[in-house]
């Protein structure tokens, strides 16, 4: 099956298998290893990618239900050298540890704040419970996120 | 970033993130060379842009993929290992241990564990490797491993420490018991405890806790046209693994080389095991003539690869009215699974935080490893003193309720201070911070909660209680163990006229690349920019001992703070031979590679004076130093689902000093975390000595709901003999929380709960147990 998709900005087609995993596309096909596998089954989120602007475990995703859709991964996230208010606020925060979850957890984090206003710490783990961190314990996590979420003026994007 | 074949790999290596000058100007407006300060982690940039590469990421041109056929009964005689004649094998590479022209074995502390079971040998747990497949399809090898037949005869199989004790089969020796340890102190303690006002005794169960790091295992081998093997994976020890191999393929030193990927995480899973996936690699693309790469999936990894031990702990404590230990009792109990691996080492470690940081005059310990035919357990954060802390902390708690003294006032009375002696004899003499890590709970449990911690549901009627836990732990290795390890590190000016730190202690996530960088470049007097970590390689460091033990700040820091001092000295001492004038340590650096080229200074650690400690006796000094830690939580537990609730969490910890206040406050929060999760949702469910729930699904660890908001607080109470006054940090948060919410459950419910985890079954079941009586 022929695919077009946007993938970080850029128009991509390629042929491929309609099943196949998004996450093995990603990875193999469009070499872009910042998405990672961590269970294989939508549990961890280490996977996770935006479809149109929505965060989704790309494990999970045929790659046939992705045709003529907009993509993010996390290596779409900064600007060149210029990482984003989330990205920042991880290193800053000690939010990135071991790194696994990282990829994910970013790119979850950047659909929160650009959805939503007024994200405290009580709404935020809730809409980051789908991205496991088993270095952090969420505390460093969630206070960067907040703060990125404050940096945003709380106004969001879209 | 493309990570070119494998060809390139090997003289690139994995690629070594240098603090980017570009990234690290767009983080931060100021200098960032001073200690102590919250600088950004030096490879927190690739790490929140995708650009760190884990095993997994690394291309490998022509690389095969490895898969592992598994043995899938629990105890038997490998009769016959056969090819299914109806299948393909024309491009399948198959490894046995016919294979194998070195010795068959995963070299730990013994021999007892084959790299694959030989036809004729016995299987010893239901998920042993027996054979190794390759293709190039990661399909075709999958189909190939279940093609390959195994022929067994099925021996009788021991599942439970009670069942190893009881002999019900004969594992090991004629008791089933690898590994035997005794701690006496004072008199005959049962004429101690008979002369004891109260005796309260207690069996408390611990069960096996999955690692569940979020990457799981991998690695990736290949052969030189010199004979060498290369590896590169996910992994903690790279020296373990260099050893492990020297041993499996019978290889010189400078013919095998570990090299660490960016690891996504250890907890003392990546310890030991790694060295397993290793000899399959090796072994597969040895016989291949071709790279292979293998990395687990979830299923594979959690069923195979070591947890925590489960440990039942019966604990008996003598007290007097007035509120003074008179004698403990213990006897510890730990599961070390099928084969010996690091048991020993978990068990001493368990014994010897056993009685507490307390004064206890008269002690008797016990503690023996058994052998079962479950799959090794291994080393996990706290590596046995989790399981012997959640014990006495409970017995700790009912003595005080027995006597009528607050959990605070009983700890306080009985607590270990500077000058007082341990139960094998040791005189704390410095960094003892167990009366500030008391008061600052204290302190903070009169301040208000902040906002976010996740509410127990809504209208439920709840019951709500309070837990406190104290404990310690000993920050390196056991005994005379650093003296044997002899670690080492270099600091180096490199050709390019650069600092670099060479270590082979690795960075898990819990930042030993950025502390490392913060001590070498303040022992230099240079920027932090100007300092480049190499990632650790058996090629590039020597053996810095393994990233374990909470020792890799304490102990290897040590020696990298030194390392960069000598180094700052002979650069002073050029600069004063040469002429140059210029006291920028940087500049001196550039001056002298470009007139001589490298100059790196090696530096080996020393325990600190005065440290002793008897093997035999296991009396003495057990550890240079210790962190000491309080945990007070309050839960609420939902009357009708048994749920329990962490509303509150305050945790202490004495860390002697904190060079990067951010990351050691990730290690605590991590650990603590992890240790809620043992307390009360994390389960290992063992069928027919297998992992019944091998999934993220079905094996849980807490989200970011289920955890609490952290009230954190950094003590700092400076070990003299530490980089900066700074102790070990990794392991003591994960001991005591678990102690802290069995406290506070048996307070809101008002009847004793001694195992963990306090699923809300385990609730229920005593909860109608005891309203039936």
């Amino acid at each position: 099956m022929k695919i077009r998709m946007q993938v970080n900005g850029a128009a991509r087609e390629l042929e491929t298998e309609p099943m196949r995993r998004l996450l093995d596309v990603l990875r193999e096909d469009c070499g872009l290893t910042g998405t990672k596998e961590g269970c294989g089954e939508g549990e961890c989120g280490a996977c996770t990618v935006l479809i149109d602007g929505k965060p989704v475990n790309s494990c999970l995703v045929p790659v046939g239900q992705v045709h003529e859709a907009e993509l993010l991964t996390v290596e779409g996230l900064s600007d060149g050298e210029l990482l984003t208010d989330v990205q920042r606020a991880l290193v800053e925060h000690g939010g990135a540890q071991c790194g696994i979850c990282t990829p994910g957890i970013a790119v979850t984090a950047e659909s929160l704040i650009r959805r939503e206003k007024n994200l405290d710490h009580a709404r935020i783990r809730e809409l980051l419970a789908g991205n496991l961190c088993r270095c952090t314990g969420y505390q460093r996590v969630v206070e960067a996120v907040a703060e990125a979420a404050a940096k945003r003026g709380g106004a969001g994007d879209e | 970033m493309d990570f070119g074949g494998f060809g390139q790999f090997m003289s690139v290596q994995v690629p070594e993130f240098v603090a980017d000058g570009v990234r690290w100007a767009a983080m931060t407006n100021s200098t960032i060379r001073d200690l102590d300060k919250a600088v950004p982690r030096v490879d927190g940039a690739d790490k929140v842009t995708g650009k760190a590469l884990y095993v997994d990421d690394l291309k490998v041109d022509g690389a095969l993929y490895g898969r592992t056929v598994r043995s899938h009964v629990p105890h038997a005689k490998l009769k016959r290992i056969s090819l299914d004649p109806d299948f393909d094998w024309s491009d399948v590479v198959v490894v046995t241990a016919d294979d194998i022209t070195g010795k068959n074995v995963v070299l730990l502390i013994e021999e007892d564990q084959p790299a694959l079971v030989p036809e004729g040998g016995i299987i010893r747990h239901v998920d042993e490797p027996v054979a190794l497949v390759a293709a190039s399809d990661p399909r075709r090898a999958q189909a190939a491993m279940e093609h390959v037949r195994l022929e067994v005869e099925e021996l009788p199989a021991v599942f439970t420490i009670e069942e190893s004790v009881a002999k019900k089969v004969l594992l090991r020796g004629d008791d089933n018991v690898y590994k035997r340890f005794e701690i006496l102190r004072g008199d005959d303690v049962e004429q101690a405890l008979a002369s004891a006002d109260y005796v309260i005794e207690g069996t408390y169960r611990t069960g096996a806790q999955e690692q569940m790091y979020i990457e799981p295992q991998g690695m990736i081998a290949e052969w030189t046209d010199a004979g060498a093997v290369r590896l590169v994976g996910s992994l903690q020890c790279p020296y373990y693994v260099h050893k492990a191999m020297r041993e499996l393929l019978q290889l010189d030193e400078d013919k095998v080389i570990v090299t660490q990927a960016v690891t996504g995480g250890g907890f003392g899973g990546k310890e030991e095991y790694p060295s397993m996936l290793a000899a399959h690699v090796a072994l597969l693309a040895k016989k291949a003539k071709r790279p292979v790469r293998m990395v687990y999936d979830r299923v594979e990894d959690v069923r195979a690869t070591t947890k925590r031990h489960p440990a039942p702990t019966r604990h008996r404590i003598g007290v007097n009215k007035d509120g003074t230990i008179v004698a403990v009792d213990v006897d510890v109990l730990i599961d070390g699974g099928a084969y010996l691996t690091l048991s020993p080492v978990v068990l001493s470690r368990g014994v010897l935080h056993s009685v507490g940081p307390y004064n206890v005059p008269h002690v008797r310990v016990v503690g023996r490893a058994m052998a079962t035919n479950l799959p090794p357990h291994g080393a996990f954060r706290g590596f046995g003193a989790p399981q012997t802390t959640f014990a006495y902390e409970r017995q700790i708690e009912k003595a005080a309720q027995r006597v009528g003294m607050s959990s605070l006032e009983f700890r306080r009375k009985n607590m270990l201070r500077e000058g007082d002696v341990t139960c094998t004899g040791q005189t704390l003499k410095y960094s003892v911070g167990s009366a500030q890590v008391l008061d600052a709970v204290e302190q903070q449990i009169g301040q208000a909660p902040p906002k976010g911690s996740a509410a127990p549901p809504q209208f439920a009627s709840v019951k709500r209680g309070k837990g406190l836990a104290f404990y310690y732990h000993g920050a390196g290795f056991t005994g005379s163990g650093e003296d044997r390890l002899k670690g080492r590190a270099s600091v180096a000016v490199n050709a390019g006229g650069k600092f670099e730190v060479r270590s082979t202690s690795t960075d898990i996530g819990q930042g030993t690349f950025t502390i490392f960088a913060q001590l070498a470049s303040a022992a230099l007097d240079v920027d932090i920019k100007d300092v480049e970590m190499i990632q650790p390689s058996t090629e590039k460091a020597p053996d810095s001992g393994p990233t374990v033990a909470s020792r890799t700040t304490m102990v290897v820091g040590s020696v990298v703070q030194k390392a960069g001092a000598q180094l700052k000295q002979r650069l002073l001492a050029f600069a004063e031979e040469s002429g140059v004038q210029s006291g920028d340590v940087a500049e001196l650096a550039k001056r002298y590679a470009e007139k001589h080229g490298e100059l790196e200074e090696t530096v080996t650690y020393h325990s600190p004076p005065g440290v002793k400690w008897d093997d035999a006796t296991y009396r003495g000094d057990a550890y240079p130093c210790y962190g000491w830690a309080a945990c007070y939580v309050e839960v609420a537990v939902d009357d009708d689902t048994h749920e329990v609730t962490v509303e509150r969490c305050i945790h202490a910890v004495d860390v002697g000093h904190a060079i990067h206040p951010v990351l050691v406050k990730g290690q605590i929060e991590g650990g603590t975390l992890q240790a809620l999760g043992w307390a009360l949702w994390e389960s290992v469910v063992y069928r027919n000595g297998r992992v019944a729930n091998p999934t993220m699904t079905d094996c849980i660890i807490p989200t970011s709901i289920e955890a609490p908001e952290m009230e954190t607080l950094v003590v700092e109470v400076p070990y003299p003999h530490g980089p900066h006054g700074a102790k070990g940090v990794g392991e003591i948060p994960m001991d005591g929380p678990a102690a802290a919410v069995a406290n506070a459950v048996a307070d809101a419910l008002g009847q004793p709960f001694d195992e963990v985890p306090l699923l809300p079954e385990v609730i229920c079941r005593q909860v109608s147990a005891t309203a039936a009586e």
